[in-house]
């Protein structure tokens, strides 16, 4: 017996092990993105972001040393500080060829009989024996380290500042704009739909069941050009109402599918008791179905509200790709064009675009598991 | 007027309207047109019985009528066409199919959509069965599970950016800030651009979607897996099965049908990929896929004939999972 218990405690730890590598694999990406949005444009250009708690060093441009000419000794010396802030100089050179040469505090000859110091805190010492009155000083090449350092000013300059703020914070607006009304005018017209099907007696209701399972699956892709023709010709064109209308077509079939098949599984008993008491199918439907339906009907709502705020191809296609239109992730797209370099306006904002859909992720998870299970299909 | 109020109001408008079309018609169905009084009353009942369920059902079937199933032929019609100088169509039968078949582009995007259909769908079931199995009996599992499931919630362009960081390249002799080229340098590598290389560049890209879809797959066959009966486990433990042999033939051979659920899911998900491609290479370097060569078609090229040509192979694509639904749906309902 010892034995089988002991291959299966091994076991156990192996797949403990095996699950915090799972996990730590799927997070690394996201938890990436998320750090680089707290570090300047220099950080992350610099050094990866997994090295963002611990100290940096990095190699700065090569600084031109400049000052006072103070007169001592029958010679010059220079005085001064090469960088501000709270920097400090791990090594440094006088040419390109070794930048990392000297330590701090060493004292060096430099040529010409010029001597240099660059202290720890990059405050620099020349001395030269003649005059630099209209010669070039000497560059001087920095290894600076730099604590761990964190900022909101990404933040910032991306929701609020009017340049480097690219639009996001009227985008973020816009993708509201898109997503609520588009998530609640589906519901209701799919409850009414769902009720008929599921618990009406009416001619032709098994092929209108099997047709909503088969739009289930047509690809939205077609439905591009022959609407953006209908909503040109009844007048709608581009613009808000034709993306409500088309997330609210896009989306009925999965809504009445998740709700036909909750509200058939709901006791007969309730229903025909309502309706031996005299209540009409309207009071049956609002009073006794949509209460019990409510776990079908947040398991949608989340559904479509993640689709429509993380969606980009219908409303770039309905509601325009100018400036003054664009929703979130269309804004990426061009920021990944045309700021592809500038990581942390692009990681701040990618992480502003995910930030609300995670939030309804983390707080309605059970909802939106049930409503997986239910209707796996689209 | 601020597109945000205007959207408020009109969730009070639709909401309203909705709430007042279906109050309305039925109070006209039971009052004024059928009222249960007078002579006719049994009748009349009957009567407003028969049309209630499609005063029901009005609204949903013309949404479904106009935005789903009236774009499928209106699409068809489209790609048999040819739009002419100065307004108007023709005409042109196959042309646009013909043409299509003839671009290279286009068989790139075929080969690499094959490419897609197999390694993603496949790769994704993988690691989430291997997710839900190993989560399973452990005490943080579902912990575990919400975070391997949350990309789930981020958006395809999202994704792609988190991504591109991870492929980011920086010139050889300073630091790598992509987490590939800096593993790739340590091991002795030479940084590389690698979303410019084809063939490893698809396989990246694919890589987005299957860390998005395991979760998903990890989710319902995890519930699967929780629905088999006990007893069948116990009974193979008793007979000295390994963990292995359990998993492989008494677990995998029982969820079986929901694998298959969760492989077609994935794969129309696959068919649909578009933001993915269009973020990160834009079909460059051999990575074109069908619906973003239908989208350049549509709205770079505005050659509306070829690009709705290219729908409809989506189309024909997607098919086969339809009528497998439809008629598997249709089964259950008997």
């Amino acid at each position: 017996m010892d034995n089988i218990a002991g291959t299966r405690s091994s076991l156990q730890w192996a797949v403990h092990i095996s699950v915090a590598v799972l996990v730590a694999l799927w997070l690394f990406p996201t938890v990436g993105l998320f750090v680089s949005s707290f570090r300047t444009g220099d950080q992350i250009s610099s050094s990866g972001w997994w090295q963002a708690l611990s100290t940096q060093e990095s190699q700065l441009p090569a600084i031109r040393i400049e000052g006072e000419e103070v007169p001592a000794d029958g010679a010059f010396t220079i005085e001064g500080r090469l960088i501000a802030g709270d920097t400090t100089v791990s090594a440094w050179g006088a040419s390109s060829r070794a930048p990392k040469a000297y330590a701090p505090g060493e004292t060096v000859d430099i040529g010409d009989g010029q001597t240099l110091t660059v202290a720890e805190d990059s405050s620099f010492f020349l001395t030269s024996p003649d005059t630099t009155e209209g010669t070039r000083l000497p560059r001087v090449f920095l290894t600076a380290s730099s604590p761990p350092e964190f900022t909101f000013d990404n933040y910032r300059n991306v929701l609020f500042s009017g340049t480097a703020a690219a639009g996001i914070g009227k985008a973020f607006i816009n993708t509201l704009t898109v997503s609520i009304p588009a998530t609640v005018i589906p519901i209701l017209i799919a409850a009414f739909a769902a009720y008929a099907l599921a618990w009406m007696e009416f001619p032709g209701r098994a092929l209108l069941i099997a047709a909503i399972v088969g739009l289930l699956v047509v690809p939205l892709q077609l439905a591009l050009i022959p609407l953006l023709q209908l909503h040109n010709n009844i007048g709608i064109g581009k613009g808000y109402l034709g993306v409500w209308m088309a997330h609210t077509g896009f989306g009925l079939p999965l809504a009445i599918y998740l709700l036909r098949n909750y509200m058939v599984g709901l006791p007969r008993d309730i229903i025909e008791n309502a309706k031996v008491d005299g209540a009409s199918d309207f009071q049956i439907f609002t009073k006794i179905i949509l209460p019990l339906s409510f776990p079908a009907l947040a398991s949608f709502a989340i559904f479509q509200f993640l689709w429509t705020w993380n969606d980009l191809l219908v409303a770039i296609v309905f509601l325009g790709a100018d400036d003054d239109s664009l929703v979130l992730t269309g804004r990426l797209v061009n920021l990944m064009g045309s700021r592809g370099g500038d990581w942390e306006i692009l990681a701040t904002s990618a992480f502003i675009s995910i930030a609300v859909p995670l939030l309804v992720f983390f707080t309605m998870q059970r909802y939106l598991v049930r409503g997986l299970l239910a209707g796996s299909v689209k | 007027m601020n597109p945000a109020l205007l959207g408020l109001i009109t969730i009070v408008l639709g909401v309203g309207g909705c709430i007042g079309y279906f109050w309305l018609s039925n109070l006209l169905l039971d009052t004024v047109i059928f009222p249960p009084r007078g002579p006719n009353a049994g009748r009349n009942i009957n009567r407003a019985n028969a049309i209630r369920p499609w005063l029901f059902l009005a609204p949903a079937l013309l949404a479904l009528g106009l935005y789903l199933a009236y774009p499928v032929v209106a699409t068809f019609w489209l790609s048999l066409n040819d739009r002419v100088a100065g307004g108007g169509s023709e005409f042109v039968g196959l042309d646009n199919y013909v043409q299509m078949f003839g671009e290279s582009k286009f068989r790139e995007a075929i080969l690499n959509n094959m490419m897609w259909l197999v390694v993603v769908p496949a790769a994704s079931t993988a690691f989430g069965l291997i997710a839900a199995q190993l989560t399973d009996r452990i005490s943080w599992g579902n912990i575990a599970k919400s975070l391997i499931f949350m990309p789930m919630a981020i958006s395809f362009v999202g994704a792609s950016v988190i991504w591109k960081l991870i492929y980011d390249a920086r010139p050889p002799g300073t630091d790598q800030i992509g987490v590939l080229n800096a593993l790739w340098v340590a091991f002795g590598g030479e940084p590389q651009q690698w979303l410019t290389i084809p063939g490893w560049n698809n396989l990246l890209l694919m890589i987005v979607l299957i860390w998005i879809q395991t979760g998903f797959a990890m989710v319902i066959l995890g519930a699967a897996l929780r629905g088999i009966p006990e007893e069948t486990v116990e009974a193979a433990i008793v007979d000295g099965a390994s963990p292995w042999t359990i998993f492989f033939r008494i677990k995998v051979p029982q969820i079986m049908p929901t694998i298959v659920v969760v492989w077609t899911t994935i794969t129309l998900v696959v068919l649909k990929v578009f933001d993915i491609v269009l973020a990160m290479t834009n079909g460059q370097w051999e990575t074109q896929v069908l619906a973003n060569y239908m989208y350049d078609k549509l709205f770079r090229s505005f050659d509306w004939g070829v690009g709705s040509a290219a729908a409809m192979i989506i189309m024909l694509l997607v098919s086969p999972i339809l009528i497998w639904n439809v008629y598997s749906a249709n089964k259950e309902m008997r």
